[in-house]
C-alpha cells in the first residue's frame, strides 16, 4: 500500500518536473542562457572525453544557433585553407591500389535468397494449390503477411481491400487472389523515384543514418564501391566518432574500394568531421562524401539533435547534402515505421537502403514505410562484401515476399 | 495518446453489468485486441496463436462482479500469461568446477554482441572474476579492434591474432588457462542462421572451446523472423541463455517472447544502452508490461523502494490525498526522487505519459532550477503560493536566477497538479483511480 502511494508521489514529482521542463522555450536557436554545464551533444563514452576537435570554439554546452555555426564553420574554413596551402606543397597519398577484381557477377534477388527460401517454400504454396478460396486460403494470406513483417494493421487493409475486390472483380481461385494482391502492393511499391540523386558541380554529400547495428557502414563500403567503379570519386566521412573503432573499420572500407577517408579523433564532433570531408571534397574536386555517423536510437532526444546539427554542417556550401539515406535492418519488426517516422523528422530522409535481405526476414515493415511516408526504398543489401548491393526491385521484392 | 490495451479493453466492457461471466462474445472481442497488441509488438505469429489458445479459458472464467473490473481481470491474465511465458527459471551462472568457465556468444549481424561482451567482461569482473576476451570475429572490419577498446575500458584483456576463428579460440583458451583467468567471453562474428559455411564455423568454435554458456544475443526490435533465428542457432549451439539487446529503444520487444517460446531457455541479461554499465538481469514482469505497451511501472516501484524512506513516502502520499501537498514537500520529495537515477528515465517508465513529455529532453540539471525557485521562496510563500503576487515573482526569478515566466509555469502546474492530486484524495475508486493497472 504504502508503495503504491510513494508511487503516487513520485508520479507527482517526476510529471511535474517533466511538464515542468517540457514546456520550457525550446533553447535551440533562440539566445537564453545556456543550460548549467550540460555535456556536448556527441553521447560521451565512458572514459572517452567528448572533447571536440574542431571547430575549437565549440566547448558550449548548447547547440549552437545558425549565426554560431556559420562562425565557427568559418573559423574551420580558414584553418582548413591553411592546411590545404601546405598540403598542396605535399604529395597527396594515393589509396593503395584495388587490384581489379574478376567481372562480378551482379548477385540477384533469387540467388541469394535460395538459401532463405528453402525455409519458408512451400508457405504459400498450399495456398496455390488450393483451388477455391475459403476462410483458410485468407488466414493463409493474413499469415504470410504478417510473418513478412508487414504488420497487422496493414495486412488488415490488405486483405480488407482485396475481399471486395474479389466480389467486384468475381476472382473465383486462390491462385488468381494471391496473384491480385502481388498486383497491388507492387503497384503501391512502383510509385517511386528510386534514383540515387547526384548534382554535377559540387560535392554531393549522401549521409547514411539509421539505429545501431543496421550495416551503414558496410552500406557505404559497398556503395563506394559501386560509385568507384561508375567512375566517380569519393571520399568516406567518418561521422562516426562515438563506437569504438568505428573510424578504423569504414578506413578498412576505403582501402578496400579506393576510395579517401577523412575522420577525426574518437569523442570529436561529427559535424566536424563531415565537415572537414566536404572541405576537402571541394578541394580536390571529388564528386561525393559518403558521410557515415553513428547508430542511434531515434528515442534518443540529445542524439537526434546531434543527427540534425550533423546534416545542417553537410549541407552548407561548399557541398550540398543530395541524399539522407535512412538503413533499416530487414529483420526490424514494427519498429522500422517508428524508427522510419522519427528520422525523417529529424533530417528529412530521402531513402531507404533495406539490409540484410538474404536472411529469412522479409523486410515487409518498408511497405508501411514507403506507404505511409511516401520514401522509397533505394537500394538493398545482400551480404557483407563490397558486391552485396543491388537496386532494389518491387516487383522482385513482393515475388520474395510470397517465394 | 493515452490509448492503451486496458482503455480497449474498458471500451469492450462498458455495457457488461456486474453479474455472471465473461461471455464468449466478449472473450472472443478481447482476444481478437490482445492479438492485435501483441502482433503489434511483434510477438511472433504462431507464438501468439498458442497465447491466445491458453488464455482463452481463463477468460472465460472471469467474474463480472467481483471487485476487479472485468477488464482489470482479463488484463492480469495476460500479464500473467506473458510473465509465466518469458520467465520461469531464471540463470544463474555456476562456475566451473575446473576454470576458466567459459562463455560463448553468437547471433545475427549487429545484434549487439561484441558489445555484450564488453558489458559481460565488466559484469564478470564486478563478480569478482577474472575474465579473458577472446576476439573471435575476424570477418568484420576492426571488429578486433573494437573488443580491444571496450576490453580497455572494463578493465579486461583481449586475445586475438589474424589467423581463423576455431584457431583463436584454441589459443585464447590456453592463454587463459596460461594466465590463469577463471573466465572467457568469445566473441564470433554476426552470421546468418542460414548460411550453411558459417554455421558450420560456430559449431566448429563451440566444439573447440566447449562453452558452459552460449549466448544468443537478440536485438529487441526484431520482427517475426526472430523465431527462425532462434530455432536454427538452438540447432546448430544448443544454447544456454539469450541475451536481448537495444532495450532502450521503444520497440515493444516481443521478440523476445518469441524466442524463449520457441528455445525454452531463459533470457539471461537485458542491453540497456551503449555503455558497458548499460547491463542489467531480465526482468520477466516488466518485459511483460512493455510488450504490452504499459510502461515499465515494476522498474519505476523497484527504485522508488530503494530510493524513498517509507516514511516519508507514507506522509508524502499522506499529504498528497489531504491536499495539503506544499511546494515545500515537493522540494523534499525531489530530493527523493533524485536518488532513484535520471528523471528522463523515471519519465521513460511511466504509462501513459505523452510523447511529447516523454521526448522531451530532461536534463537533471533542470531540476537545480526548480529546486532554485522554491528555495527563494519564504517558508509562508512556499506553504501558500498564492500570495505570490508579481513583486514577489519577481524577486523569486532574480534571486533563483531564472526567469518569471519559469516562476510563473512552475507556480501554475503546482496548482493543477494540487487539483489532480485532491481528486485522487477523493475518488479511492472509480475516476479518480490513476492510469497504473493493479496487479495487486
Amino acid at each position: 500500500m504504502e508503495i503504491v502511494l510513494g508511487l503516487l508521489a513520485v508520479l507527482v514529482v517526476s510529471g511535474l518536473v517533466a511538464a515542468f521542463i517540457a514546456a520550457r522555450p525550446r533553447r535551440r536557436d533562440t539566445d537564453l542562457e545556456p543550460p548549467p554545464a550540460a555535456p556536448l551533444p556527441p553521447p560521451s563514452a565512458s572514459g572517452a572525453p567528448p572533447a571536440p576537435q574542431k571547430p575549437p570554439k565549440a566547448k558550449r554546452p548548447s547547440i549552437p544557433s545558425e549565426e554560431e555555426l556559420a562562425r565557427q564553420a568559418a573559423e574551420v574554413v580558414a584553418e582548413a585553407e591553411a592546411v590545404l596551402a601546405g598540403a598542396r606543397e605535399a604529395p597527396v597519398p594515393e589509396a593503395e591500389p584495388v587490384e581489379a577484381p574478376p567481372e562480378p557477377v551482379k548477385p540477384r534477388f533469387r540467388d541469394r535468397l535460395g538459401k532463405a527460401r528453402g525455409l519458408l517454400a512451400g508457405y504459400l504454396g498450399s495456398v496455390r494449390s488450393r483451388t477455391k478460396i475459403d476462410e483458410e486460403t485468407w488466414e493463409e494470406l493474413e499469415e504470410a503477411l504478417i510473418r513478412a513483417d508487414v504488420g497487422i494493421t496493414a495486412t488488415t487493409a490488405l486483405l480488407d481491400q482485396l475481399r471486395a475486390q474479389v466480389k467486384a472483380e468475381g476472382i473465383q481461385t486462390s491462385e488468381l487472389l494471391v496473384d491480385a494482391l502481388k498486383d497491388n502492393l507492387k503497384k503501391r511499391l512502383s510509385i517511386a523515384d528510386r534514383t540515387l540523386r547526384i548534382e554535377p558541380g559540387m560535392p554531393n554529400v549522401w549521409l547514411f543514418v539509421g539505429v545501431n547495428g543496421v550495416g551503414k557502414t558496410t552500406t557505404i563500403g559497398k556503395v563506394g564501391h559501386q560509385q568507384v567503379g561508375e567512375g566517380r570519386t569519393v571520399i568516406m566521412a567518418a561521422g562516426d566518432t562515438f563506437r569504438a573503432a568505428a573510424a578504423e573499420q569504414l578506413e578498412l572500407w576505403s582501402k578496400r574500394v579506393g576510395a579517401q577517408l577523412v575522420r577525426g579523433n574518437e569523442g570529436g564532433d561529427p559535424g566536424a568531421v563531415v565537415f572537414d570531408a566536404v572541405e576537402r571534397a571541394a578541394a580536390r574536386q571529388t564528386d561525393l562524401v559518403l558521410a557515415d555517423t553513428a547508430g542511434r536510437l531515434h528515442t534518443k532526444v540529445n542524439l537526434m539533435e546531434e543527427l540534425k546539427k550533423v546534416r545542417r554542417v553537410a549541407d552548407k556550401p561548399p557541398g550540398k547534402v543530395t541524399e539522407v539515406l535512412l538503413v533499416i535492418d530487414a529483420t526490424t519488426g514494427q519498429n522500422g515505421l517508428v524508427q522510419a517516422k522519427q528520422f525523417t523528422e529529424a533530417v528529412e530522409v530521402t531513402g531507404v537502403v533495406l539490409t540484410k535481405l538474404d536472411g529469412t526476414a522479409k523486410g515487409g515493415i518498408v511497405l508501411a514505410i514507403q506507404n505511409e511516408l511516401g520514401i522509397p526504398i533505394k537500394l538493398v543489401g545482400l551480404g557483407e562484401t563490397a558486391e552485396d548491393l543491388i537496386p532494389f526491385d518491387p516487383d522482385e521484392f513482393i515475388d520474395a515476399l510470397f517465394a | 495518446m493515452f490509448d492503451s490495451l486496458s482503455d480497449r479493453f474498458e471500451g469492450i466492457f462498458k455495457r457488461l453489468r456486474g453479474r455472471g461471466r465473461l461471455g464468449e462474445a466478449e472473450v472472443d472481442e478481447v482476444l481478437r485486441e490482445i492479438r492485435v497488441a501483441l502482433l503489434e509488438a511483434d510477438v511472433n505469429f504462431k507464438v501468439v496463436k498458442n497465447l491466445v489458445a491458453r488464455i482463452r479459458e481463463q477468460c472465460l472464467g472471469v467474474d463480472l462482479s467481483a471487485s476487479l473490473s472485468p477488464a482489470q481481470q482479463v488484463i492480469k491474465i495476460v500479464h500473467q500469461e506473458l510473465i509465466n511465458a518469458l520467465g520461469g527459471e531464471s540463470l544463474k551462472i555456476t562456475y566451473a568446477s575446473r576454470p576458466p568457465t567459459v562463455v560463448m556468444l553468437a547471433g545475427l549481424q549487429g545484434s549487439g554482441k561484441t558489445t555484450a561482451c564488453g558489458k559481460l567482461a565488466k559484469w564478470f569482473r564486478s563478480q569478482g572474476r577474472n575474465p579473458l576476451l577472446l576476439g573471435c570475429d575476424l570477418q568484420r572490419p576492426a571488429a578486433v579492434e573494437q573488443l580491444r577498446v571496450l576490453g580497455g575500458q572494463a578493465g579486461v584483456p583481449v586475445f586475438s591474432e589474424p589467423t581463423d576463428p576455431e584457431t583463436v579460440a584454441k589459443a585464447g583458451l590456453e592463454e587463459a588457462r596460461r594466465l590463469g583467468k577463471d573466465v572467457v567471453i568469445v566473441d564470433t562474428a554476426g552470421r546468418l542462421h542460414v548460411d550453411e559455411e558459417l554455421m558450420d564455423e560456430a559449431r566448429r568454435i563451440s566444439a573447440a572451446v566447449d562453452p558452459n554458456y552460449t549466448f544468443l544475443v537478440v536485438d529487441a526490435m526484431t520482427g517475426q523472423d526472430a523465431v527462425n533465428v532462434a530455432e536454427s542457432f538452438h540447432q546448430t549451439l544448443a544454447i544456454d541463455g539469450v541475451i536481448l539487446s537495444k532495450l532502450d529503444g521503444d520497440s515493444r520487444g516481443g521478440a523476445a517472447l518469441s524466442v524463449k517460446e520457441v528455445i525454452g531457455r531463459p533470457i539471461a541479461f537485458a542491453s540497456v544502452g551503449e555503455k558497458l554499465g548499460d547491463f542489467e538481469p531480465f526482468h520477466p514482469d516488466r518485459m511483460a508490461g512493455r510488450i504490452l505497451g504499459m510502461g515499465d511501472v515494476l522498474t519505476l516501484i523497484e527504485k522508488a523502494e530503494q530510493a524513498y524512506d517509507q516514511d516519508e513516502a507514507a506522509k508524502a502520499a499522506e499529504k498528497l490525498q489531504k491536499g495539503s501537498f506544499t511546494l515545500e514537500d515537493f522540494l523534499e520529495q525531489m530530493q527523493q526522487v533524485k536518488k532513484m537515477g535520471p528523471i528522463q528515465n523515471l519519465v521513460g517508465m511511466l504509462p501513459g505519459i505523452p510523447k511529447e513529455l516523454k521526448n522531451a529532453e530532461i536534463d537533471d540539471k533542470e531540476i537545480g532550477r526548480i529546486e532554485a525557485i522554491i528555495r527563494s521562496m519564504t517558508p509562508d510563500e512556499r506553504r501558500e503560493p498564492q500570495i505570490m503576487n508579481g513583486s514577489r515573482r519577481l524577486r523569486v526569478a532574480q534571486g533563483s536566477g531564472t526567469t518569471t515566466n519559469e516562476v510563473n509555469q512552475l507556480l501554475k502546474q503546482f496548482k493543477e497538479m494540487q487539483k489532480m492530486m485532491r481528486m485522487f484524495g477523493k475518488g479511492g475508486g472509480g475516476k479518480g483511480r490513476p492510469r497504473v493497472p493493479s496487479f495487486g
